[in-house]
């Protein structure tokens, strides 16, 4: 329990065991992480048949659609964050572990961002480029949504943390985290529209480290305590 | 500094005499500053030289837009306050706030796209005011719907008070990153009255309204949360003292 029994172990080797421990549990569950990626793949292909398919309009909307299209497969990830350890009680033992719950749910929520988020981000050039994005705006195109998918892991936690084992949990997650994740989508977005433009994108681009680093600093905080009173 | 005072307000017989106490006054207040306000507001107030009589639209408009913010500060003060000292009474009083919040943000929104109509054109403008204000109503109802989630009154309390903590620290951000997103797009405002000096024969009346409006809030809050706190505390005694029923 206290830091002196011999079998403790410290708070930054627990967050990286349980990084681990999700790691390979997500590994053996492909379809938890390919879901949201297809989700993906599946939503920006929508737009071009809802639309007209000429390239010169596709451009003008493909911030848009990207932005929107990763909003919600984040969002469909998220019912997974927390659910199958709120079932088992893996998150009672977590938070009965003495160790600050804050810091190994931000662990969680890194892997979580490494299965659901990180794939989006790679998938992403290929949609923008399908959308007609020019090579040169490619890696704005990376450097924003990296920033933005993991403010959107981070912010997306404590709605997850919320919901925890609440009936009709997915549609209550969706009004929950999308008003607060529209800062995230306003600087997204914008810096896309810059890059795709070939214009300088550093303004939005600074506006979501600075999310992300709010969102790194408090989100955990918050998200412990709604897993905190979920599990009472 | 002693928090003794807090703890007197916040048991609950002593919240449910005194707001019982203070509903008439706050109640007729708000019924005197309105009369005056609207008598003000439609007869006495000039109309606009540019707006003509479309403008007097602003006494409503202004007083809910101000006060569906201020529902909202109240409400995550409540809640802090109940998720700190764990008092029930707080809670009660957030929860009060949300729906009439809510409500104040959806009139805001109404008779800001009723005075659109006539002077942008547009029942709808993507204007960064009105944007930030549906987004607004977004997390009301937000809070509202995980409140309603939960049957556990006391889990519903602490995790919709963590959200109106969350969003009290999201709006200021949802605000600015919206200004900054339509001021990029369109530089286009046909009208902004914040810095417009205001002759002093509308600005009374506007003050007025806004005065009954907090006033009218203020009421409702205490009435309602008069009746969740009657229902939280069902089971205690001095529920039967006041109604006149001893419990077996």
């Amino acid at each position: 329990m206290n830091g002196h029994s011999p079998n403790s172990v410290s708070a930054a080797r627990a967050g990286w065991l349980l990084i681990q421990r999700d790691l390979r549990l997500g590994m053996r569950r492909p379809g938890e992480w390919l879901q949201p990626l297809v989700f993906f793949f599946v939503v920006t292909t929508l737009f071009p048949l809802a639309t007209d398919p000429q390239m010169s309009r596709l451009r003008d909307m493909a911030p848009g659609a990207l932005w929107v299209a990763a909003l919600l497969s984040s969002l469909l990830a998220l019912e997974m964050l927390f659910r199958e350890d709120g079932q088992d009680g893996t998150l009672e033992q977590l938070a009965l572990s003495g160790l600050p719950l804050s810091w190994l749910l931000l662990s969680k929520s890194c892997v979580h961002w490494l299965l659901t988020g990180l794939p989006l981000v790679l998938a992403a050039p290929l949609v923008a480029m399908a959308f007609g994005a020019p090579y040169a705006a490619i890696p704005a195109i990376l450097a924003a949504l990296l920033l933005g998918s993991v403010a959107l892991s981070l912010i997306g936690a404590v709605g997850a943390g919320l919901t925890l084992g609440l009936r009709r949990g997915g549609v209550l997650l969706a009004l929950l985290v999308l008003p607060l994740a529209v800062p995230v989508l306003i600087f997204g977005a914008h810096a896309t529209a810059l890059a795709i433009a070939l214009e300088p994108a550093a303004a939005p681009m600074y506006m979501l480290a600075a999310i992300v680093v709010l969102s790194a600093t408090l989100a955990p905080l918050a998200t412990a305590a709604a897993v905190r009173i979920g599990l009472e | 500094m002693s928090w003794a005072w807090l703890h007197r307000y916040a048991s609950p017989p002593h919240f449910y005499r005194w707001a019982g106490r203070m509903i008439p006054w706050l109640s007729s207040l708000a019924a005197i500053c309105g009369a005056a306000g609207l008598i003000g507001a439609l007869g006495l107030a000039p109309p606009d030289y540019q707006q003509g009589e479309g403008y007097r639209i602003i006494f409503v408009h202004v007083p809910a837009a101000v006060l569906s913010t201020v529902a909202y500060a109240v409400m995550a003060t409540a809640a802090g306050v109940g998720l700190i000292w764990r008092m029930n009474v707080a809670h009660a009083v957030a929860a009060s706030c949300a729906s009439i919040g809510a409500w104040f943000t959806a009139l805001a929104l109404v008779t800001g796209s009723l005075w659109g109509r006539p002077m942008w054109g547009t029942y709808w403008e993507w204007d960064p005011r009105l944007t930030s204000e549906l987004v607004l109503l977004f997390l009301y109802l937000g809070y509202m719907g995980l409140r309603s989630a939960i049957d556990d009154t006391a889990r519903a309390d602490r995790a919709s008070a963590v959200l109106a903590l969350v969003g009290v620290i999201n709006l200021p951000i949802i605000h600015y990153s919206v200004d900054w997103w339509n001021s990029l797009h369109q530089g286009h405002t046909l009208l902004k009255f914040g810095k417009a000096s205001m002759p002093p024969s509308m600005l009374t009346p506007l003050l007025l309204m806004m005065l009954a409006f907090l006033l009218y809030f203020g009421a409702i809050v205490l009435t309602r949360a008069r009746g969740a706190v009657l229902r939280r505390e069902r089971q205690a005694r001095w529920i039967g003292e006041i109604v006149g029923v001893t419990a077996p």
